[in-house]
């Protein structure tokens, strides 16, 4: 198959960034669209010029480090698949496929197609953890929990971090991220010791951290690999609306 | 280098009383002198990350490293079927006992027993660990924790969360870790590649790393230094493991002399999806539980380019059913995977690249029904589709063996320390636990024990004997390395020559898979050798590495880690070569039993092989740790 590519290019996150047209030639329909990317690259390396830079690790969709806006979409046309996963029989051979990066605030870029993520984990390091010491557990099965329960906590748990969510917001809101570990944690027995300071403090570091607000648009769910509910933010809300009546902390800002 | 003195320091007493007693003797570093030390740990995969957030736990000052740009992307987040523990939940007979011995049977009598039996020990308390921290395993309606069977084993112990128990374990690690970072213990260095390591009067004291995104070359100092980098199995270039995963780390600290045990114990996994071609990254991993109602064969005739629908029943060969009648389609992992590797080999591969084998359900549809196929494979059919396009229930699946594993790595002693005073290895970094063959989901467990249970009271019995002295970065063995590691990139950016460093990876990846693959002779290896020796020089003449080292350079990066693999990779097939005899997943062709299983030589190869550098690969030393075996009595495997 054959395609034109029209990529992002930006040298680094003061440099002004432009769009590039590459052409690329014999790719496999098996190919992934990274493994194109890494022909093209090959290409380039070889005409000793800059190849372009991103994301990947697993390439099985599972790390999360692979993210990129293909043709306006976040990870690409598919629904529930990584852009590692997407395989590039996907698009129609000849076709022009425009490739960006994962724009928000909250993710500068850093070349090309790589932007800085860490805000997800600084979110998480506000409060997405429960506080147990190594060694000072009870018995896994001291606390019974209902299937159901364990099994909701897993479609929330199942999240990769990848940023779609906020890729694809129109507000750039972390409120999926987020609200997929409430909601994870609040469903479980474990975490309940300390619900209320983790949703303020999270969505306190959601709003620290330049995220804009979530108006419900659903996007975040369309474009999430792993299927992640919104229902997560709606619990995400209750959460928090149930912290402030017991008396925690309010947002720094709404 | 010291005089070579191999003490695994196995402490004295029964096994059972063995880490009770060795937790009960160990220096301990009083609380508030903990801040005080600094400690290293390179890598937050299972076992880096549980070991990070456990010693800041305990108040020791952490700094943390990874390749990645989030702790949470590390590869361990890819594992899928499950982590053992002998709870006894199911009440089927399951004891700590036998799970030790399990996996000393597993691994072929190749690996420590005090080492394996404190890992089943531990796997209890792993699971209370990871439950506690909200880890969503799966459970039954009563809502205790539900169990699988996995390979090895005759009772059901393996916990899981979904296909993705890796990823749950591990974002449970890094949950614990994030909450250390919080609270100012560990400093957390992400996108840096550990590039060599700090030794002083003969101890570790410090990394050299580069900065992924800027290309500085930045020096730390600490206390000790954890290494829990990972597995080799890229050196195949072509594996199930992630494209970053390399063996730069360990390789390195190999060359400032930690020993390097096992280094040919590697596993090779029987299902997994076969390469389409050119310009592929990974191989991945399809369950091998597939095998249970899919019937492997390819066609009789050579180069047959039929799509497989139009070649008649007796046009098949159902090669593992007619070599080993008994067991069908279902022989052990290795016997699979080796028997069809020589079928391509000998020209019946299907496929567009001829490596590849049919594993084909129409038999089973046709006497189950297609509903019980969906229901006991239906998400395995649907990532078979997704990823080739193609429909297995029409068509038959096409899968083939591929790198998965390596059981070698750093030699540790009964500590996790290597030879390197202060140095210790993780995960599987190091070599440890599960000698010629790791069984499923022990991998998981292993790293766990490791970071969670056992680093933590180790290394207080190091640090208390070696105070904290201020040491700075601004030693000058911190410069020397620093310049050493600045020489390299200069001189890898320098060479401006033809070759990519994809072709050199991915030619490498050829010799490794032909010959210190699945099946191994001495022709072979020593072809292998010297086809190595051969590549390697011309990477130093005639690779390509473009851009600069003060940016973002992937080209660069991998140039690195493929420079290394160029001289692990010799000294894979030197030791393959050096251990005569088959065990576990090294089956060398010579030793083998009238009925092709693996023939092991206890009387001559019941050890360990240690490796030691000494300049030039081909000087490398062989030393011998041997094994004893008190508790479970070597046998031969038998499959009949
Ligand atoms: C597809 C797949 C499925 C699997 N399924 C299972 C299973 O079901 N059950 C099971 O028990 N096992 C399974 N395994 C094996 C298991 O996942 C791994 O052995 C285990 O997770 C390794 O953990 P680790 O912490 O030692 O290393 P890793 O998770 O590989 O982590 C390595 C860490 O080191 C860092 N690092 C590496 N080099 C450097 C460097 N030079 N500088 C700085 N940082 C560095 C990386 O960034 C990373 O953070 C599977 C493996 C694969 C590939
Ligand atoms: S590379 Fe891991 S999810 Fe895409």
């Amino acid at each position: 198959m054959k395609f034109r590519l029209k990529i992002w290019r930006q040298a680094g996150p003061d440099q002004p960034g432009r769009f590039e047209e590459y052409t690329v030639d014999n790719i496999s329909p098996d190919m992934s669209f990274l493994e194109m990317l890494d022909e093209l690259n090959e290409e380039l390396v070889r005409q000793d010029k800059d190849p372009i830079a991103f994301d990947s690790d697993c390439r099985e969709g599972i790390c999360g480090a692979c993210g990129l806006m293909i043709n306006g979409m976040a990870h690409g046309p598919k629904l529930g698949c990584t852009t590692c996963e997407l395989r590039m029989r996907e698009f129609p051979d000849g076709s022009l496929i425009t490739v960006e990066p994962f724009r928000a605030d909250a993710f500068p870029v850093i070349k090309d197609l790589v932007v800085d993520r860490s805000a997800l984990d600084r979110i998480i390091a506000a409060g997405g953890y429960i506080s147990v010491n190594t060694g000072s557990a009870p018995d896994a099965n001291a606390i019974p929990i209902p299937k159901e329960i364990a099994e909701e906590a897993m479609d929330a748990a199942a999240c990769i971090g990848c940023g779609a969510c906020v890729a694809a917001c129109p507000n750039a809101s972390a409120a999926l991220f987020t609200g997929a570990k409430i909601s994870q944690l609040a469903l479980l027995p474990q975490g309940h010791p300390e619900r209320e300071r983790r949703v303020i403090s999270m969505v306190n570091q959601m709003d620290i951290e330049g995220f804009g607000n979530c108006s419900n648009h659903g996007e975040c769910e369309a474009a999430c690999p792993k299927g992640i509910s919104i229902v997560n933010i709606a619990r995400m809300r209750r959460e928090y609306i149930r912290a402030v009546r017991t008396g925690g902390q309010v947002r720094a800002s709404v | 280098m010291s005089q070579v003195v191999l003490d695994a320091k196995i402490p004295k007493g029964p096994i059972e009383d063995k880490w009770s007693n060795h937790k009960a003797s160990v220096k301990l570093v009083n609380p508030a002198n903990k801040r005080k030390y600094t400690i290293i740990v390179v890598g937050t995969g299972l076992a880096g990350a549980s070991a990070a957030a456990s010693l800041a736990e305990l108040g020791y000052n952490v700094l943390n490293f990874c390749i990645q740009d989030s702790p949470r992307r590390a590869h361990s987040v890819a594992a899928q079927g499950g982590i053992n523990a002998a709870k006894n939940y199911q009440n089927d007979g399951d004891s700590v006992f036998r799970l030790f011995h399990d996996t000393i049977k597993g691994g072929d009598y190749r690996a420590r027993e005090a080492n394996v039996y404190r890992l089943a020990e531990l796997s209890l308390n792993i699971i209370d660990q990871a439950v506690a921290q909200g880890v969503p395993f799966a459970r039954e309606y009563g809502g205790m924790l539900a169990n699988r069977s996995f390979g090895g084993a005759q009772v059901s112990r393996t916990f899981y969360a979904r296909g993705q128990t890796g990823q749950q374990l591990l974002l449970g690690a890094y949950s614990a870790l994030m909450r250390q970072v919080a609270a100012g213990r560990v400093k957390l260095y992400a996108r840096r590649e550990m590039l060599d390591l700090v030794v002083i009067d003969g101890r570790a004291r410090g990394i050299i790393c580069r900065n992924l995104i800027t290309g500085e070359i930045e020096a730390y100092a600490g206390d000790a230094v954890c290494l829990a980098t990972g597995g080799y199995s890229t050196v195949y270039y072509l594996s199930t493991n992630a494209v970053n995963s390399n063996g730069t780390a360990a390789w390195r600290c190999f060359k400032k002399g930690a020993f390097f045990a096992n280094p040919c114990f590697t596993q090779i996994h029987p299902t997994c999806l076969p390469e389409t071609g050119s310009g592929q990254s990974k191989l991945t991993l399809m369950s091998e539980s597939l095998r249970n109602d899919g019937r492997v064969w390819v066609p009789k005739k050579k180069g047959d380019t039929r799509p497989p629908h139009e070649i008649p029943e007796d046009e098949r060969d159902y090669f593992l059913e007619r070599r080993y009648p008994a067991f069908g389609n279902l022989v052990p992992r290795d016997i699979a995977s080796r028997a069809a590797k020589a079928i391509c080999d000998e020209g019946y591969g299907v496929g567009p690249t001829g490596r590849a084998v049919y594993l084909d359900f129409a038999e089973a549809i046709n006497r189950l029904g297609i509903d019980v196929i969906r229901e006991r494979y239906g998400n395995l059919f649907d990532m078979y589709r997704e990823i080739t396009g193609e429909d297995p229930y029409k068509t038959p699946m096409r899968i083939y063996p591929a790198p998965h594993y390596t059981m070698g790595g750093l030699w540790v002693d009964y500590n996790l320390m290597t030879t390197i005073p202060g140095l210790y290895a993780l995960g599987e970094a190091n070599f440890s636990d599960h000698g010629a063959n790791r069984l499923g989901a022990s991998a998981l467990m292993q790293g766990l024990a490791d970071g969670y249970f056992i680093i933590p009271v180790t290394i207080g019995d190091f640090l208390a004997d070696h105070r904290p002295d201020g040491l700075s970065t601004d030693h000058p063995a911190f410069a020397q390395a620093i310049k050493d590691v600045e020489d390299q990139i200069k001189r890898l950016l320098s060479i401006k020559g033809k070759k990519t460093v994809r072709e050199f990876h991915w030619e490498l990846g050829r010799i490794m898979w032909d010959y210190v693959g699945m099946a191994r002779n001495a022709q072979g290896l020593t072809k292998a050798i010297s086809d190595i020796r051969a590549l390697r020089e011309e990477f130093w003449k005639n690779v390509k590495v473009v851009g600069e080292n003060e940016d973002y350079n992937k080209s660069l990066e991998f140039a690195g880690r493929v420079a290394d693999y160029l001289e692990l990779g010799e000294l894979m097939a030197m030791d393959a070569l050096d251990r005569e005899e088959s065990c576990g997943g090294h089956f060398r062709e010579e030793y083998q039993t009238p009925d092709g299983e693996a023939l092991r030589r206890d009387d001559l190869f019941c050890h360990v092989s240690v490796w030691e550098h000494k300049g030039d690969i081909k000087d490398s030393v062989r030393h011998k740790e041997p094994l004893e075996f008190e508790y479970v009595k070597p046998t031969q495997r038998s499959y009949k």
